[in-house]
C-alpha cells in the first residue's frame, strides 16, 4: 500500500515534465524536426529566459494566494533606465545595471508597502503599478526606442560563454558545453546518492531502485539533449547561467529554508501562520520586493537581447508568468506550487510559442491556443485533485 | 398513518471498500426528538448524508422509508422538497445579507420568475422568526451582527420557511454557551409541540439526556442500540457505555504530581477592543500559574477569556495593552508571537481550523511550523530529517491516528486535528501552555486522550491554563479555577471548594453589577 503511494506521488511530480516532452515532440513532428535544430534550441532558451526569471518570482506571489500584475511594466521601466543612462548619459554598464536593479527593488518595495503595511489587496496595488510604470516608461523614453546598447551590455542577453570548438562531420562541437553537461550529470547522481544515504541513515522509506534509475535516466536524456544541441551551435548562452543560478537558488529557498516554509504556511492559512509566530507582513513585503528585483533582472536581460530599450517592452509578460505558475501546478488559493513546476510551465508556454511560430501560425492563433492550454491544464489538474 | 416518520433499514455504505456504515437501522417516531450518538467517525454524518441525498440513491444499499414511501433522493433539493432539512455544524448563512434575505436564502419568495417579492419576504420572515423566538430582531440587519446563538436560530427559521417536517441538527450547540444552548433546546421542544420531528447529533450528553425522547447509539458504523426515554436508562453514563463499548468510570484521568514554584504571572493586564479603542475588553486582570499546575479559566463565551489569552500571546489581539508578564519570576516583554515562543509560551487556539492548522498541509508540516525557526533549522535552512523524526515521535507519543506523517490534516477527524495542534505547540518546548477550548467538538475517547496529554505536561513541570466553556471540564481537569466575567476576574477557587453552582453564581454576580 505504502509502496504504491510513493509511485503515484512521483508520477504526479513528473507528469508535467512528461507533458513538456510530449508538447516538444508533437511540434517536432509538425515542423519536421525544425524545432530540434541547434539554433532553435538556443533560441528557445534565450526567448524564454525572461519569462522563466519572472515566473520564479511570480510563484512566490502565487504561493501567498496573490498575483503581481505590474511585472511587465516594471520590466519596461528597468530597461528604460538602462537605455537612458547608457545612451543619453554615457554611463558605464556598471552604473546602469545597479541603477536598474535599484529601481526594480524600489518599485517592489512600493508594492510591498501598500500590500503589507496598509493591507491593500495586491490585485489592486499591482494593477495600479502596471498602469503607472507603463506610463512612466513611455514618458521616460518619450515613446521612442532607445539604442543601440553596447556589445558589452548585450552580452548579458545574447552572449555565449567561451567555447572550445572542434569540427566534427560537417559542423563543430563545443567541448565546454559537453564538459558542463558531464559535470551537471555527475552532480545530480551524487545528490541522489547522498539523499538515499541520509534516508537510509534515518530509516526513512527509500524509493525503489528502478524508479531512481528511470528518474536519473530521464534527467540524463534531457540534460544531454540540450547541451549537445547547444554545443553544436554556439556553446552555452550567458542567460542560461543566470537562469540556472536563479532557479537553483529559489528552488533551495522554497524547499529548504525557514523563509520558504513561511511563505507556504502563509498561503495555506494566513491567520494560523500569524499565530505560529510568522510575521506575515514581513513575508508579503519581501515577496513583492523580491518580485521587483527579478523584474529588474528580466528587464536587463530583455533589453540586452534586443540591444535597445523600447516602451512596449515586457507587454503582457505578467500574464505569461502567471500562466506558467498555474500550468506548473500552483493553486490560485495559495500554499501549493513549486519552482520547478513554474519553470516547466514557462517552458511549456515557450515551446508552444516557438513551435507555432515555426509552423507558421500567426500570433493571433497562438493566443487562442495558449489560452486553451492554460484553461485545459488547470482544469485537468483541479479535476484530478477533486476525484480524490 | 404509521408511528414512524422515518425508517432507515439495513443501510450499508462503502468508501473504496471500507464500510462507513454497516447494516445500520434507525427508526424515528413522528414528533419526537431523536438523538444520534457516537464518537467522531462512528458514521453519524454519513448516515445523515444518506438520508438527505448528499450520497445519491444507489450509492448505498438498504432502504430509506420516509412517510411510508421509499425514498430515492439524488440531491439535497429533492429531500428538502419532502420536508427533510439538515442544519450543519458550520453555519451556512451569508454574513452580509440581511436576516430576512438569509431566512429565504435559496428559497426566495418571488412575484414572477426571478423577481423577489420583498413584501412577502418580510412578512413571512417575521412569521418564521416568531416561531424561533427572534421576533425582536430587525429584519434588515445583516446576520453577521448577531451572535452565533442567534445565527443558529436563523438557520432554524430558514428550515421552517422550507416547510420542514424532519429537522436534522448536527452539533447545534457546539459553538454556543450554556445560556444560548438552553434557549436552543427549549426552542427544539417548542418545535416538537408544533409537530416537527428532530434528529439531533450531539456530543453534549447532558443535553441529550435532557431533551431527547429516544437515543440511537452508533459505533464503528453499526447501530448498537436504541434507548427510549421512560423505558430505558438514558443517563450520561449509560450513553457513554454504548458509545465506547465499555464503562468510562472516570472521564477525567487522575493526575498525581507536585505543584512547584510560580512559573507564570500576569499583573494588572488591560486590553482594549481591536476595532473599538474606547471599549475595554480586559480590565485589570492579575493571575498566576505554578509549575505542574493546571489552572482553569471559566466563564461565558464573550467574557474575554480568549481575548485575554491572545493578548498575552504576543499581542495577537487588542490594542492599548498594558500590564506586566513574569515568567520564572522575571519580567518579560512580549511584542509579537515569536517573542512569546522564545519566552516558552504557547497558545492553542479555540478554532483549530481557522487559527490552528494549515489544512492543506501535512501532519508533519503543521506539527513543526511554530518550532521551525528555533528547533528545526540551522542558519535559516530547515533540517528536514530532524523534522521527520520529531513528527514521527509526537505522532506516536500522543497517538495521532493518521496513515503517515505526510497525510493532509484536512482529512483527519476533529480529535486528531486537535492532537496535531497540541503537538505543534509541544514542539516549541513551552513552559506555559494556554489551551483554549482544547476539546471542543471532539469525541469522548479523544477528549480522554487529550486530558491525558495535559496531565503528562503537568507532570513534566509545565504550567497549564485551560479555557473551557464546559464547567464540568474545568472542574474535572483543573487544580485551581479563575472565573472570568465581563473582562474581570470575578472569583478564584481551588479544586476542593469548586462546584458548578459556585462558578455560575460568581459569573452572575459580576454581570449583575455591570447591568
Amino acid at each position: 500500500m505504502d509502496k504504491k503511494k510513493i509511485v503515484n506521488i512521483n508520477m504526479k511530480e513528473y507528469g508535467m515534465i512528461l507533458a513538456l516532452i510530449a508538447v516538444f515532440l508533437i511540434f517536432s513532428v509538425m515542423t519536421g524536426g525544425k524545432n530540434m535544430s541547434p539554433a532553435n534550441i538556443n533560441n528557445l532558451i534565450m526567448q524564454n529566459s525572461y519569462i522563466v526569471i519572472l515566473a520564479v518570482g511570480m510563484l512566490l506571489c502565487v504561493l501567498t494566494g496573490n498575483i503581481d500584475l505590474g511585472v511587465g511594466s516594471i520590466v519596461a521601466v528597468c530597461g528604460a533606465v538602462v537605455g537612458i543612462l547608457i545612451v543619453d548619459y554615457n554611463a558605464s554598464i556598471w552604473v546602469a545595471i545597479p541603477a536598474a536593479i535599484l529601481i526594480g527593488t524600489l518599485s517592489g518595495m512600493f508594492v510591498g508597502f501598500f500590500v503589507s503595511k496598509l493591507s491593500i489587496p495586491p490585485f489592486i496595488v499591482t494593477l495600479a503599478t502596471m498602469l503607472m510604470a507603463r506610463g512612466l516608461t513611455y514618458t521616460l523614453l518619450k515613446a521612442q526606442t532607445k539604442g543601440p546598447l553596447p556589445t558589452e551590455y548585450t552580452f548579458i542577453g545574447a552572449g555565449f560563454l567561451p567555447t572550445m570548438k572542434i569540427s566534427v562531420g560537417g559542423g563543430t562541437i563545443d567541448l565546454i558545453s559537453i564538459g558542463v553537461a558531464l559535470i551537471a550529470f555527475i552532480l545530480i547522481i551524487l545528490f541522489e546518492m547522498k539523499s538515499i544515504k541520509t534516508k537510509k541513515k534515518y530509516g526513512f522509506p527509500v524509493n525503489p531502485l528502478w524508479q531512481t534509475a528511470i528518474k536519473i535516466g530521464v534527467i540524463f536524456l534531457i540534460v544531454w539533449f540540450f547541451f549537445y544541441k547547444l554545443s553544436r551551435y554556439n556553446g552555452i548562452p550567458f542567460v542560461l547561467v543566470i537562469m540556472g543560478v536563479l532557479v537553483a537558488l529559489y528552488h533551495f529557498i522554497t524547499s529548504r529554508t525557514v523563509a520558504g516554509r513561511q511563505i507556504y504556511a502563509l498561503g495555506g492559512n494566513a491567520k494560523a501562520a500569524k499565530l505560529s509566530g510568522i510575521n506575515t507582513d514581513k513575508v508579503y513585503f519581501w515577496v513583492y520586493t523580491n518580485m521587483g528585483i527579478l523584474c529588474a533582472i528580466a528587464g536587463i536581460v530583455l533589453s540586452a537581447r534586443n540591444a535597445s530599450a523600447t516602451p512596449k517592452a515586457g507587454d503582457q509578460f505578467e500574464l505569461d508568468a502567471i500562466a506558467a505558475c498555474y500550468i506548473g501546478g500552483a493553486a490560485t488559493t495559495g500554499g501549493v506550487g513549486t519552482i520547478i513546476g513554474a519553470v516547466v510551465g514557462a517552458f511549456i508556454m515557450g515551446i508552444l510559442n516557438n513551435g507555432m511560430s515555426l509552423y507558421g501560425w500567426s500570433t493571433d492563433i497562438q493566443k487562442i491556443v495558449k489560452g486553451a492550454v492554460l484553461l485545459g491544464a488547470v482544469t485537468v489538474d483541479l479535476l484530478s485533485k477533486r476525484k480524490k | 398513518m404509521s408511528d414512524y416518520i422515518l425508517e432507515m433499514n439495513h443501510i450499508t455504505k462503502e468508501f473504496y471498500g471500507v464500510k462507513a456504515l454497516d447494516d445500520v437501522n434507525i427508526r424515528v417516531k413522528r414528533g419526537e426528538i431523536h438523538a444520534l450518538c457516537g464518537e467522531n467517525g462512528a458514521g453519524k454524518s454519513t448516515l445523515m448524508n444518506v438520508l438527505s441525498g448528499v450520497y445519491s440513491y444507489g450509492s448505498y444499499s438498504g432502504d430509506v422509508v420516509y412517510n411510508e414511501n421509499v425514498c430515492q433522493f439524488h440531491t439535497i433539493k429533492q429531500s428538502e422538497a419532502k420536508g427533510i432539512v439538515i442544519i450543519h455544524q458550520e453555519l451556512a448563512l451569508s454574513p452580509f445579507l440581511s436576516i430576512a434575505e438569509n431566512v429565504f436564502l435559496g428559497n426566495e419568495q418571488r412575484k414572477i420568475r426571478g423577481v423577489v417579492d420583498w413584501t412577502k419576504t418580510h412578512k413571512k420572515a417575521q412569521e418564521m422568526l416568531k416561531k424561533v423566538g427572534l421576533e425582536n430582531e430587525n429584519l434588515n440587519d445583516p446576520v453577521n451582527t448577531l451572535g452565533v446563538g442567534k445565527q443558529q436560530l436563523i438557520e432554524i427559521a430558514r428550515a421552517m420557511a422550507k416547510q420542514v417536517e424532519l429537522l436534522i441538527l448536527d452539533e447545534p450547540t457546539a459553538a454556543l454557551n450554556d445560556e444560548e444552548s438552553k434557549r436552543l433546546l427549549s426552542i427544539m421542544q417548542e418545535l416538537k409541540k408544533q409537530g416537527i420531528t428532530c434528529i439531533m447529533i450531539s456530543h453534549k450528553l447532558n443535553e441529550i439526556s435532557a431533551v431527547a425522547d429516544s437515543i440511537t447509539v452508533i459505533r464503528d458504523g453499526k447501530t448498537i442500540e436504541t434507548l427510549v426515554k421512560g423505558t430505558d436508562d438514558i443517563s450520561e453514563d449509560r450513553i457513554i457505555k454504548g458509545m465506547v463499548g465499555r464503562e468510562l468510570t472516570n472521564r477525567y484521568p487522575v493526575r498525581t504530581c507536585d505543584i512547584g514554584e510560580k512559573i507564570f504571572e500576569v499583573k494588572n493586564w488591560n486590553v482594549f477592543h481591536s476595532d473599538d479603542p474606547s471599549r475595554q475588553v480586559i480590565k485589570d486582570v492579575s493571575f498566576h500559574v505554578k509549575a505542574g499546575e493546571v489552572v482553569g479559566f471559566a466563564g461565558l463565551m464573550g467574557a474575554g477569556r480568549t481575548e485575554l489569552a491572545m493578548s498575552l500571546f504576543g499581542k495577537s489581539y487588542g490594542q492599548k495593552i498594558s500590564g506586566s508578564i513574569f515568567i520564572h519570576g522575571k519580567q518579560v516583554i512580549i511584542k509579537n508571537v515569536q517573542d512569546a515562543i522564545n519566552n516558552r509560551l504557547a497558545y492553542v487556539s479555540e478554532d483549530r481550523k481557522s487559527y490552528g492548522l494549515i489544512l492543506i498541509d501535512s501532519v508533519r508540516g503543521n506539527m513543526t511550523l511554530a518550532a521551525l525557526k528555533n528547533f528545526f533549522s540551522k542558519r535559516a535552512v530547515v533540517n528536514k530529517n530532524s523534522e521527520i523524526l520529531a513528527a514521527e515521535e509526537y505522532k506516536k507519543r500522543i497517538n495521532v491516528k493518521a496513515s503517515s506523517i505526510n497525510q493532509t490534516v484536512s482529512s483527519l477527524s476533529g480529535g486528531n486535528q486537535q492532537k496535531v495542534v497540541l503537538a505543534k505547540w509541544m514542539m516549541t518546548q513551552p513552559d506555559v501552555l494556554i489551551l483554549d477550548e482544547p476539546t471542543r467538538g471532539i469525541d469522548i475517547g479523544a477528549k480522554y486522550e487529550i486530558y491525558g496529554v495535559i496531565n503528562d505536561l503537568a507532570k513534566a513541570g509545565k504550567g497549564i491554563i485551560v479555557i473551557s466553556s464546559e464547567l464540568e471540564e474545568v472542574i474535572g481537569t483543573c487544580d485551581r479555577i479563575y472565573v472570568i466575567s465581563e473582562g474581570r476576574i470575578s472569583g478564584e477557587m481551588t479544586k476542593a471548594e469548586v462546584s458548578q453552582e459556585k462558578i455560575m453564581k460568581c459569573i452572575m454576580a459580576e454581570s449583575g453589577k455591570e447591568a
